[in-house]
């Protein structure tokens, strides 16, 4: 039944779709514990479980001073990446 | 199951497990699972003056849960096939809804 449809012809009909046309396409993804990443998409599924390709990992560090605190961010880059769904905030296709 | 089959393609490849209390594990994949808990032989610890108490460790078994990353060697990783395998397993998780 579902045959007449397959995903290559299915418009944007549920929030992963949006994930799907990503594919191949570079992505920004916001992860728990103040982590971004920056990375061409090669493979999701339904938890969220990502494979991203050439990532820029962006870690936002608070330095608690005497002072007021001071935002420090450090950059990682990776060639191929796994990410576990369950850190994942939220994709965001770049433009 | 796209990404437990994912990863049985991997076995016997060099990986680095980045685990959600941000200590790294790098070794051999040995198995995987379809909780995608992980073993590795051979390991080393990224940082290991950080953690030392893994020093000793040779093989370790890895719940799927307290993983964050796992860093792949590209090479090893055919990234057309994979992108083909995650429309097919997306449209099959489509007809799956449709019909429940």
């Amino acid at each position: 039944m579902a045959e007449a449809e397959d995903a290559g012809a299915n418009p944007v009909n549920e929030p992963l779709d949006l994930v799907r046309l990503s594919l191949n396409e570079v992505v920004f993804v916001k992860l728990r514990g103040d982590r971004e990443l920056q990375g061409r998409l090669h493979a999701y599924d339904s938890h969220c479980n990502l494979v991203l390709g050439d990532v820029t990992e962006t870690i936002y560090m608070v330095d608690e001073e005497d002072e007021g605190e001071d935002v420090r961010t450090v950059k990682k880059q990776s060639e191929m990446l796994f990410v576990r769904g369950d850190s994942v905030v939220l994709i965001s296709p770049q433009q | 199951m796209l990404f437990f089959s994912f990863f049985k393609t991997l076995v016997n490849h060099e990986v680095t497990v980045e685990l959600k209390n941000d200590i790294s594990i790098r070794g051999t994949l040995k198995s995987v699972d379809q909780y995608l808990n992980i073993k590795l032989d051979d390991i080393s610890v990224v940082e290991e003056m950080k953690y030392p108490h893994l020093s000793s460790v040779k093989n370790v078994f890895i719940r799927g849960s307290v993983v964050r990353y796992v860093h792949l060697p590209a090479a090893a990783v055919d990234t057309p096939l994979l992108e083909d395998a995650t429309r097919r397993e997306a449209s099959q998780a489509v007809a799956k809804a449709k019909q429940g």
